[in-house]
């Protein structure tokens, strides 16, 4: 897969733009300062950082669950086509593997008749196909995982917000998952942005990396991650060291230089 | 599981009235004092003329106040659910009801209400606080993650409390009203002890003074037993709505 972005897609306006934001809660704690950051369609972007950082809240941000206390923000893509995955499965544990996929869809007033096929082709593109009539809690952790993913997918999103989503899973469930993500990523063309503090996550998946420094939250760097990855196996390529260093670096440096 | 790891419930039963029978029989107890359980069988029998149309008026009140404290409760507990404003105004005047006994309440309540209607009052009162506090709890305690994605998806207060608030609560429902039925049948008790010799439309329990003031040990004993039935039976058929309901997801439950 060639990651380099089209001059058109770097054209285009962001999918969403953060200008000085900064986010404090009613408890005083200030999540955020001072955040710039444009969310690029069809890019890979993650953030980067220890727990704390605020990275979700940047997530929680773009998705329009919370309000920047200070600042700008901008979105350009409509309120229907944003998909969330949380760090849990967050499934309703009542309804079968179909009623919780089907949900962003009888939401947006679909039809159980008429909204099955997008339902099937989700769960078919998470490798769920036949699960439909299971119940959540008839699953393993990676497998409800999966079903949080083709939720997300079912109604087409442009933008897929992620937070920590395989942090709880086994490493080999999370390698499979990330490679998995990598080709829903190719096969549905969303733009992506994902949060997690594992550096070598970030250097597989992304084609950006934004990393974050704590309290309060801020970019610290932006690394470019665009690296071909044709070879058969990136975990192993130099391309790969390469990146998981400069991103370490970065994260070094960012918890070491706490603002006052 | 064999026999001899956990005695069956019928077993133990069926030997604590073997021994009652036959120590009341060997010690040549009268039945005033302590009735032998064929005798209390046998008086059920041939009192059926009177007991069966008092259990029906006993039944029918507990019912009647659960059906009436489900309503209320859960439509509370919605209205609890929806601000933080009420809750706090009326969740003290809930718990002041509940923690007074209702056997100290029901004399006043016949003050103005005629002995049926306060029956029905004092059914309801009981067992209007379980379903109110499990099923605020139930729809207070909803996973945040999933109210956050139903907000990401636009859905308006209605759906969120259909498809989402109320199947979250409705273990916790359940759970609440298995307790209210057992409470609505003891209100309903409570009340008609209260009310005494008011003859018309007389419950079981007035049957139970009435046989008292007689010295008619047996019949009370007869009362006591279809009393004690009826609890069983609402128990247990609430115990099966449940099951019905909850049906796959219990498994979840019981895992969590």
């Amino acid at each position: 897969m060639t990651e380099a972005l089209s001059a058109a897609t770097l054209a285009a306006p962001p999918l969403a733009s953060l200008r000085g934001v900064s986010k404090f809660y009613d408890n005083g704690v200030e999540a955020l300062r001072d955040v710039d950051l444009d969310i690029r369609a069809e890019e890979f972007l993650t953030l980067l950082g220890p727990s704390g950082c605020g990275k979700s809240t940047i997530l929680r941000l773009i998705a329009g669950l919370e309000a920047p206390s200070a600042g700008g923000l901008t979105r350009s893509f409509s309120a229907g086509s944003v998909g969330f995955v949380f760090q849990e499965p967050t499934l309703m544990p009542w309804a079968k593997v179909f009623d919780n996929i089907f949900l962003p869809l009888r939401l947006a007033g679909q039809s159980r008749g008429k909204a099955a096929p997008a339902v099937e082709q989700a769960l078919t593109l998470v490798g769920l196909g036949g699960f439909q009539n299971a119940f959540p809690n008839e699953l393993s952790g990676g497998m409800k995982m999966r079903v949080s993913i083709a939720r997300a997918l079912a109604p087409r999103p442009s933008l897929i917000l992620m937070d920590e989503p395989f942090a709880a899973l086994d490493e080999i469930t999370r390698f499979q998952l990330n490679d998995d993500l990598l080709r829903l990523r190719r096969e549905t063309g969303a733009t992506i942005v994902f949060v997690t503090h594992s550096i070598f996550e970030a250097a597989y998946l992304s084609t950006r990396i934004a990393v974050m420094g704590p309290r309060p939250g801020r970019i610290a760097a932006e690394i470019d991650a665009a690296a071909p990855r044709e070879t058969g196996n990136f975990r192993a390529s130099p391309a790969f060291a390469a990146l998981c260093e400069a991103a370490s670096n970065a994260l070094h440096r960012a918890m070491g230089e706490e603002a006052p | 599981m064999s026999a001899a790891a956990a005695p069956p419930p019928l077993l133990v039963l069926a030997g604590t009235l073997a021994l009652w029978e036959v120590l009341v029989r060997a010690s040549g107890t009268p039945p005033y004092v302590l009735p032998a359980p064929s005798l209390i069988l046998e008086t059920l029998a041939s009192d059926r003329a009177i007991l069966f149309p008092a259990l029906l008026v006993t039944l029918g009140a507990t019912l009647q106040a659960l059906a009436a404290a489900v309503g209320g409760g859960v439509a509370l507990a919605v209205l609890f659910a929806q601000s933080k404003w009420i809750e706090r105004a009326f969740l003290p005047v809930a718990i002041v009801l509940q923690v007074t006994p209702i056997i100290a309440i029901a004399p006043l309540l016949l003050v103005y209400l005629d002995s049926r209607e306060a029956t029905l009052a004092c059914a309801f009162l009981v067992a209007f606080f379980p379903i109110l506090s499990n099923t605020a709890l139930g729809l207070a305690s909803v996973d945040r993650n999933l109210v956050d994605l139903f907000t990401l998806y636009g859905a308006s207060r209605w759906r969120m409390l259909i498809l989402l608030r109320a199947p979250s609560a409705l273990p916790y429902f359940l759970a609440g009203l298995r307790i209210g039925g057992g409470l609505a049948l003891v209100g309903a008790i409570a009340a008609e002890l209260a009310a005494g010799a008011s003859g018309k439309g007389a419950g079981l329990a007035f049957r139970i003074v009435e046989a008292g003031y007689r010295l008619n040990v047996p019949r009370m004993f007869a009362a006591l037993l279809l009393i004690c039935l009826s609890g069983v039976a609402i128990y247990a058929s609430l115990a099966a709505l449940s099951d019905l309901l909850l049906g796959r997801w219990r498994d979840v439950l019981a895992r969590r």
